[in-house]
């Protein structure tokens, strides 16, 4: 119940905004241009088997192994960059710096390394993706008590112990909120690799319908597209709350 | 019966290092100072003058430019691992469950203990039945009896205490106080107790330390003319007043200065 109430709000605004959207739509009269939201769920349901079944899974492919090497790539970088100084010092310049340059300018080059696979557009998503991860850890395991790794020490606590039993846990809530940036970002990151070429796709459908004028079937894709990043968004919520479960004694 | 010099210091100096914002700063000159077996001391003193520096010191956290530190009547120059450190705040994991937590040291000892002993102690400590509750869930004199229980799962035969009972209320802090006399009396071990509280250092202690003088060159040692078992009220005896009154004079003309 308490859930319901603390969305209302931001449903009903939705809520307004949506019925605003169809009065002017219907009142402009250019459904090519500017498609009403029914038109655009009409839309949606008329293409439904064509998106489920041959642009959603190659989408939902790419974000699920981009956001696996980014944990895998960001999380090995975090650890070593808190383990060792030298690291940190020769990395952490480069990759606040690597944020700089426009990774979708950038994309192009992936698509002559890798062709039409999968693995150019799984290459944006791990580049857009990956930071948010390795800042979210890094700052996390600085994040662990100075206070209590002195108390380890006291009981005969090695580095290891350490690492495990104090900076590791100390990570967690800063890894889930990293991961949450990095799940949105991904579904970005998959929608404009396939932009740049695919054979299918949600983001590849949505543009290919833009050359067609066919404007509600370009945001059907999208509808689509955001519902996904919102389902891995509530994945990462369950995971949070399965691991972090001390969070609700506080 | 002989006494053991359970800890030792002989001709200990020690100083921080100089730092960007800070001089190098003497704290420890030649000092000597020992605790007896089974004994309950405190160490009282102005804040900077060096309480928690003995304890590091102590704890192997810091080591001394020269002089010794004995453990058990041997020099030990690797202490971490060997004294029972119970720091100012709790310092519980909030992602460990009391009982996970009560049971850390022995994990880092590489013995796996039975949760039902820990249980049991856990009841002996007057929290029966909060083995899974998180250290969130607790009251602050609870996560106390909790962190002096994980001290004291160190196995080692002496625990230094550093302010525990500074963050609780009057009430809570006298029960505390009971409750301490009354475990350490049960154990049988050595308590060195930091605390800036005159009134708490005369109830709980046999001697009490004066850290005084910047750097510190002698331990003064006051010995508690009271026998045991003791209540409140023997803190309203004329010769005690007398001497918290000493006490209090003695560590204002220092912290004046």
């Amino acid at each position: 119940m308490k859930n319901i109430t603390s969305y209302s709000w931001s449903l009903l605004f939705v809520v307004i905004l949506l019925g605003l959207w169809e009065i002017s739509a219907r009142l402009y009269d250019k459904s090519f241009l500017f498609p009403s939201p029914s038109a655009i769920l009409i839309r949606l349901w008329e293409l439904k088997a064509e998106l489920f079944i041959h642009h959603l899974p190659p989408t939902a492919l790419t974000i699920l192994i981009g956001l696996s090497i980014s944990i895998i790539i960001g999380s090995t970088l975090a650890i070593a960059m808190y383990s060792k100084k030298p690291i940190e010092q020769a990395f952490y310049p480069i990759l606040i710096a690597s944020q700089t340059i426009p990774v979708i300018a950038l994309a192009p080059i992936f698509v002559l390394w890798f062709g039409y696979s999968i693995w150019s557009k799984v290459a944006v998503t791990v580049l857009i993706t990956f930071f948010p991860i390795t800042v979210s850890v890094f700052d996390g395991l600085r994040s662990s008590d100075k206070n209590l790794r002195e108390l380890m020490l006291t009981m005969g606590a090695s580095a290891k112990d350490i690492f495990y039993k104090l900076d590791l846990p100390s990570a967690l809530p800063s890894f889930f909120s990293g991961l949450k940036v990095a799940v949105t970002l991904s579904v970005i990151g998959a929608a404009i690799g396939e932009w740049l070429g695919a054979q299918a796709g949600l983001g590849y459908f949505s543009r290919r319908m833009m050359t067609q004028f066919d404007s509600a079937a370009v945001f059907a894709p999208i509808v689509l597209l955001s519902a996904v990043g919102i389902m891995f968004f509530l994945l990462v919520v369950v995971l949070e709350k399965h691991f972090l479960q001390w969070r609700n004694h506080q | 019966m002989m006494t053991t010099k359970v800890l030792e210091f002989t001709n200990v100096s020690f100083h921080y290092q100089a730092t960007n914002a800070s001089k190098p700063t003497a704290i420890f000159k030649q000092v000597d100072w020992h605790v007896n077996e089974g004994e309950f001391v405190s160490i009282i003193g102005p804040s900077g003058y060096g309480k928690s520096t003995l304890f590091r010191l102590v704890t192997g956290l810091e080591n001394p430019d020269s002089g010794e530190i004995s453990l058990n009547g041997e020099v030990t120059e690797k202490r971490l691992g060997k004294v029972g450190y119970m720091p100012q705040q709790d310092l519980l994991m909030p992602w460990r469950t009391i009982l996970e937590n009560v049971r850390l040291p022995l994990e880092l000892q590489g013995s796996t203990p039975s949760s039902d002993e820990i249980i049991q102690l856990l009841a002996d400590f007057g929290l029966p039945g909060e083995e899974n509750a998180y250290p969130g869930n607790l009251s602050g004199g609870m996560r106390q009896r909790v962190s002096f229980l994980r001290t004291i799962l160190t196995g080692s035969t002496i625990f230094l205490l550093d302010e525990p009972f500074s963050a609780l209320d009057a009430i809570t802090r006298l029960t505390m106080q009971e409750w301490l006399i009354d475990q350490w009396q049960k154990l049988d071990k050595t308590i060195v107790f930091i605390t800036h509280d005159i009134d708490e250092a005369l109830f709980l202690s046999d001697r009490i330390f004066v850290l005084a003088e910047k750097p510190v060159q002698t331990i003064r040692e006051v010995i508690v003319p009271l026998s045991r078992p003791r209540t409140m009220r023997d803190l309203a005896r004329p010769e005690l007043i007398e001497l918290k009154e000493q006490l209090i004079s003695e560590l204002r003309s220092e912290a004046r200065l």
